[in-house]
């Protein structure tokens, strides 16, 4: 009866999507930006190997098959990725990074630029934004399959930018399969719908130092910890 | 005496010149890669007149960074809006501010939530469907300032999300896993509890492309 009830809510969704590719964490989690480059695939926060620093990894365009995936998916011009960190759990963005490709006029390499992290100016906060960039902490050229940079900027800050290897594991198919009413339950062991795949993916090592204070009480399960609220948006130039 | 002194300062000066000649080689010296930075010729591994390169900043000139950008997609925690957002709402979802979501979406989470699994009461981190939903609604990711940054480990809820971290079956857990998080075993795991390639413990951290 469960099984049923599930496959009867999302079950529409779920065949929806198995005629487009896959979804993830968040990989065309909805119709408008459904294969789209701004299509947010997954976010990652975490402590980096310099426990000064934490990382955020944002991954997009999700899934692209091995070999060659810098001809399936490019990182675009007119879409600038943002991730906002909350200092005081207010739920409004108090620094953000601006992150954006160009080509680099010295070089006419495909090139990422990072700005911030910066208190963002009123007008910036929210749905839209401007670059500001007097906030520039650096670029990175974007990697290759062949080619990989990385550049740490003179604030601390490490840059990556390019394909790698999708981190999302998840067996997606038997899931697809409880929904449809294929299958009462998960196999054990499942198969990782997401082995062999890849993904674009920006990766930024933040001294935290440069983010200010998190807060406590704001994870009630974890009430004595300082956290930051985070979270990455996509825009796109208007 | 005197030449010898003479002779000694002469060294010195000369030593001290030379270190700095040696420096200058050095693309990734902070100290001379800054200095280098403003001396108006492309040197080091610049990639342009003062920019570009290991150390310098990067170079903008020509670059336009100007209008006005919207939101299309944002995310917070992992499979939200897939899991929580119902069609119609999901494109809604993607462009409500986090500080508006839980007025806008907590409601309907709670009804997913109860659609997904009628017989949810709590779950393992003690959240009835009222305080759990309200939890999701706000979507953004907590991650600690200190100390360990995990979705969960175990002991540590919620204060980040590495990339080896089993998000999957934390999130079936504790939406089908009941009070003790026994109920409904097979849909409380998905029995793939690890990427098929080995992450790596430095900068980028994600494992090479496929």
């Amino acid at each position: 009866m469960k099984k049923t009830k599930i496959s009867a809510i999302i079950g529409g969704f779920g065949l929806a999507v198995l005629s487009v590719v896959l979804i993830a964490a968040d990989h065309i989690d909805a119709p408008e930006v459904a294969g789209t480059s701004t299509d947010i695939a997954d976010f990652y926060a975490f402590q980096g190997e310099n426990p000064d620093n934490l990382v955020f990894v944002i991954d997009v365009q999700g899934i692209l098959a091995p070999g060659g995936p810098t001809e399936q998916a490019l990182f675009d011009e007119n879409v600038l990725l943002e991730i906002n960190i909350d200092n005081n759990n207010d739920l409004v963005e108090d620094q953000v990074i601006q992150i954006i490709k160009r080509i680099d006029p010295t070089t006419t390499e495909d090139t990422m630029y990072f700005f911030g992290p910066a208190s963002p100016s009123t007008s910036s906060t929210g749905l839209d934004s401007t670059i500001d960039a007097s906030n520039l902490s650096g670029s990175v050229k974007i990697s290759t399959t062949t080619d990989v940079d990385i550049t740490t900027a003179t604030n601390g800050m490490m840059f990556f930018a390019g394909p790698r290897d999708d981190p999302f594991f998840f067996d997606f198919t038997r899931y697809n399969e409880i929904l449809s009413g294929a299958a009462t339950g998960f196999a054990n062991p499942g198969t990782d719908t997401f082995a062999g795949t890849n993904v674009l993916s920006v990766v930024v090592e933040v001294p935290k130092i440069l983010l200010g204070s998190g807060t406590v009480g704001a994870n009630p399960l974890a009430p004595g910890t300082p956290v930051y609220g985070v979270w990455v948006e996509a825009k796109r130039k208007q | 005496m005197k030449t010898y002194k003479y002779i000694l300062t002469f060294t010195a000066i000369c030593s001290s010149l030379l270190f700095i000649q040696c420096s200058d080689d050095d693309d990734n010296g902070n100290v001379i890669g800054l200095a280098t930075c403003s001396d108006g010729l492309q040197n080091g591994d610049e990639t342009g007149v003062d920019c570009g390169g290991a150390v310098c900043e990067a170079c903008t000139i020509g670059l336009d960074f100007t209008g006005t950008y919207a939101q299309e997609d944002q995310m917070g925690r992992p499979g939200i809006n897939t899991v929580f957002g119902t069609l119609g709402m999901k494109d809604a979802f993607n462009v409500t501010i986090p500080s508006e979501m839980q007025a806008a979406f907590q409601t309907s989470f709670q009804a997913n939530l109860l659609t997904l699994n009628p017989d949810y009461t709590t779950n393992a981190l003690g959240l009835d469907a009222v305080t759990f939903t309200t939890v999701l609604s706000n979507d953004v990711l907590w991650v600690a300032e200190t100390g360990i940054t995990t979705y969960f480990n175990g002991t540590e809820v919620l204060t980040g999300r590495t990339l080896s971290d089993d998000v999957i079956d934390v999130s079936l857990l504790l939406i089908f896993g009941g009070p003790a998080g026994t109920d409904n075993p097979t849909l409380t795991s998905d029995f793939v509890s690890s990427n098929d390639s080995n992450f790596s413990t430095s900068f980028p951290y994600l494992a090479s492309v496929n």
